[in-house]
Formats: structure tokens, sequence, C-alpha cells
């Protein structure tokens, strides 16, 4: 009986030899075996269920975009994605890129199918998190279009207001000139550019406008290159981004 | 086993021993997701799922979680039941996975959920076990929802995002706030505490001190 006992001892790989002993203490094998079996069977279950979700997750951000380019470019009827390949504008990705590696503007168009303006959003360190924004801008007269906050965890009360205050919002929406100029409410000077900031959301305000001024920044050396001035739907073959308003 | 009835079991997490109020357990959310009612409803909902499926599924599958790696085990089928959660709002209430951004992920180290699992679920049946996972949920979506009313109404002078005081009304824009919430659930505490001691003043009625005190 002893013997037996030794044996079991020495071989503590083999889940059989552990039975006598599991009734006062289990195995390591079935404490192993366990957390293995509950984790393979909720990754299954993560997995279906991320299946089924992910599409309608894909689809309403792609929805939410869609409709931040038509709202900050009023008057656009149909809009292309161009992305920035090697420095110059590109429909198309090249083979085997990710999507999201690759920077990129919305391209809007009007009724006439002329140009109307260029769409882009970037993303910044605001008061709390990043703020991530979307706006037009006429590339021709460098006049802003609009302005729509994708994204910000900024202070519920204060910081919020940067969406929350119409009249702080739709001045992005009067066509201001660009590079923007925040000023304090009540000291503008009459400028073209200025934008009033607003008392007790300075950081946040302010924030906003110089997105908007480094994002210009950063893609005006390629859209000096030239934009096209008609959709590309009807020249390319392979019309890949081209979306129109439903 | 215990000598609780079915509707102790239910009634129990509702007032006597309600997660927030009384056991301090998931104060984490309860303070940082209350700002408004709306928040308060999706966070109490994503909750309310997660600790009725782990309750039914730990006390289902109990026999077969050796004890050494239970606390293990029962974090797994949380942290799984979270993730489903997370997902399914972020599919079917996107603007509510937006608000309450991390927090969803958090319900994880929720240590009323675990809590339950380790005190109930762990020991008792399925039937008993959900009994008593919804009765927590109740009590935590009341906590909740009080608080995020008491807050809402105080901080943005609406309920449900319906204005009530018109444009006259000024915010308090501190309700709304860190503090606020740790301001609201002070004062909620304080109006429990009360009402508990009235109630135990009231048997001990012959005790002439008590009555003077209380009254």
């Amino acid at each position: 009986m002893s013997e037996d006992i030794k044996v079991q001892d020495t071989d503590t790989t083999t889940p059989v030899a552990q039975e006598i002993p599991a009734e006062k203490s289990v195995s390591s094998f079935r404490l192993i075996a366990t957390l293995a079996v509950a984790g393979a069977l909720a990754g299954l279950l993560i997995v279906l269920v991320n299946q089924h979700t992910k599409p309608l997750i894909d689809k309403y951000k792609a929805e939410q975009l869609q409709k931040a380019v038509y709202e900050v470019l009023p008057g656009t009827e149909e809009y292309d994605t161009y992305y920035l390949v090697d420095s110059s504008l590109s429909l198309t990705l090249p083979a085997g890129a990710k999507e999201s590696e690759y920077k990129r503007i919305y391209v809007g168009y009007n009724a006439e199918k002329k140009l109307n303006g260029v769409a882009m959003s970037r993303g910044e360190s605001g008061f709390q998190d990043v703020i991530m924004i979307i706006f037009g801008v006429d590339p021709n007269t460098g006049k802003l279009k609009g302005m729509k906050v994708l994204d910000s965890k900024e202070t519920p009360g204060l910081g919020d207001k940067i969406f929350k205050d119409m009249a702080f919002v739709n001045q992005f929406f009067a066509g201001p000139a660009t590079p923007l100029i925040p000023v304090k409410p009540g000291t503008g000077k009459g400028k073209p550019g200025e934008i009033d900031t607003i008392t007790g959301a300075t950081i946040s305000s302010k924030k906003l406008v110089e997105i908007i001024n480094h994002a210009l920044e950063e893609w005006k050396p390629i859209l000096d290159l030239g934009i096209p001035q008609s959709p590309a739907g009807t020249a390319n073959e392979e019309p890949v981004k081209k979306e129109t308003q439903q | 086993m215990r000598k609780t009835t079915p509707s102790q079991d239910f009634i129990r997490g509702i007032w006597n021993e309600n997660p927030v109020l009384i056991q301090m357990l998931g104060l984490c959310p309860a303070l940082a997701v209350t700002n408004t009612v709306k928040n308060a409803l999706a966070m109490s909902a994503a909750t309310f799922f997660v600790i009725c499926c782990s309750s039914v599924l730990i006390s289902a599958f109990k026999r077969f979680i050796p004890s050494e790696v239970r606390i293990s085990a029962y974090i797994l089928v949380i942290a799984t039941f979270v993730t489903l959660a997370d997902m399914l709002l972020q599919a079917y209430a996107p603007v509510q996975h937006k608000d309450l951004g991390a927090f969803i992920a958090l319900i994880v180290v929720n240590c009323m959920i675990l809590g339950r699992q380790e005190a109930f679920s762990a020991k008792n049946n399925v039937y008993r076990s959900l009994l008593d996972a919804i009765g927590t949920g109740i009590g935590f979506t009341i906590a909740l929802v009080m608080m995020g009313g008491f807050r809402e109404i105080l901080g943005t002078g609406s309920f449900l995002e319906i204005s009530l005081f018109g444009p006259s009304f000024e915010p308090w824009v501190i309700m709304v706030l860190p503090a606020g919430g740790f301001l609201t659930l002070g004062f909620i505490l304080l109006a429990m505490g009360y009402i508990e001691q009235r109630k135990k003043a009231r048997p001990a009625g012959d005790k002439p001190e008590t009555v003077e005190a209380s009254s």
C-alpha cells in the first residue's frame, strides 16, 4: 500500500495517478486544466460575439465619419477619400497596406460636381484627453467651412462647451480665414480668422483652434500640389472609395 | 443550507445589503459615471447583465471549479461577460458606450460582482443565485439612478435630458464634476444612516434615552 503511494508521488504529471489524493488537495494539472478549458470557452464566446458585432461597430463608425464630412462641408453631394501615399494623394492604397496607417483627406464635391472643399480630421491632447475633430476648408480661399468634434473627454460642464456651446461652434461655420487666431471673448479687433475662445474652457477652445492650424500647416504643401477638381468616379474604373450621400 | 427564503435572497441586495449604499462596494462606477441619469442607467444595465450571467454560470459550474483557483475562475467568467457587454454596447448603443468610456472595462474589477460570486453563488443553487444577482443588480441600479438623478437635476437642471427649470436656472457645475459625486454620495449615506438610526431606535422604545435622542 505504501509503495503505491510512493509511486504516485513521483509521477505527478499524469492525472490518473492523482485521483486518490484529489480528495484532499487538487492536483495542479486539474487546476491548470480547469482554467484552460474555461479560458478556451471564454475565448470562443468572445470571438463569436466579436464576429457578430464588429461589422455593426465598423458600420456605425463609418456612418458617423461620413455624416461628419457632409456636416463640415456644407453643400457637399459626394466625396472621395484620398490617402497620402509617398507624399502625394492617391485614391487607392498600395497592395496589402493597412488603411489605418495612412493619413487621408476627404475631398467634397457639390451638386455640379465641382470642388466644394477638403475635410480632414486630426487629434491632439486637450485638457483631459485627445480631442478628435474633423473640419472642412476651401482650399482655394483658405476659408474654413465647418468643424465638428468627433471625440472628446473634456470636463463636463466646462471643457465640453467646445461642442455644446453653439455660439462657439458656429464661428467655424461662418467662414473665418486661416490660420485662425484665438482671442479672448470681446477683445477681437475684427481681423478675419479671429475665434472667440470660451471663458471657463480656455485651454480646450484654444487647443481646438491650434489643432486646425496644425493640420492646415501639415497639409498645405500637399494641397498646394493640386486637388482633383471633379469626382474620381468617371475617369477611374474602380471607384473604391467613392461614396454618395444617401 | 441557508436559512433564507428566496424572497429574502431577492430583497437583500435591494435594501438591507444594498451594494453601494450599505456595503460600500462598487463605488468607483457609482462616483464616476453618475453625472447623468442616462449614463447611470447604461452602467447599471451593463453591470446587471454581467452579474446575472456570472452568477448563473458560476453557481451552475461550482462543482467543477477547484477552490484553489476559484477566484481566477470567477474573474475569468466576469471578464468574459464584461467583454461581451462592452462589444454589445458598442454595437447597439454607441452613444452610451462613448460616454461611459473606460468604465465599462472596469466592471471587471467591481468588487460587488466578485463579492456576490464568492459569498453566494459559490454556495447556492442556480435559482437562488439568480435571485440574489437580480436583487443586487436592482439595488445597484437604484443607487446609481438616485445619484445620477440628484447630480443631473442640480448640475444641469434637467432629468433624462429633459430641461426642468427653464433657461433662468444657473446649473451647479460642481455637481456633474467628480467632487459632486462625492458630495452626493455623502448626503445619500447621511440620509440612509438617519433612517437606519430611526429604525433601530423604534423597537427599543422601552429605553427612554434612545427615544428622546431620536425624536
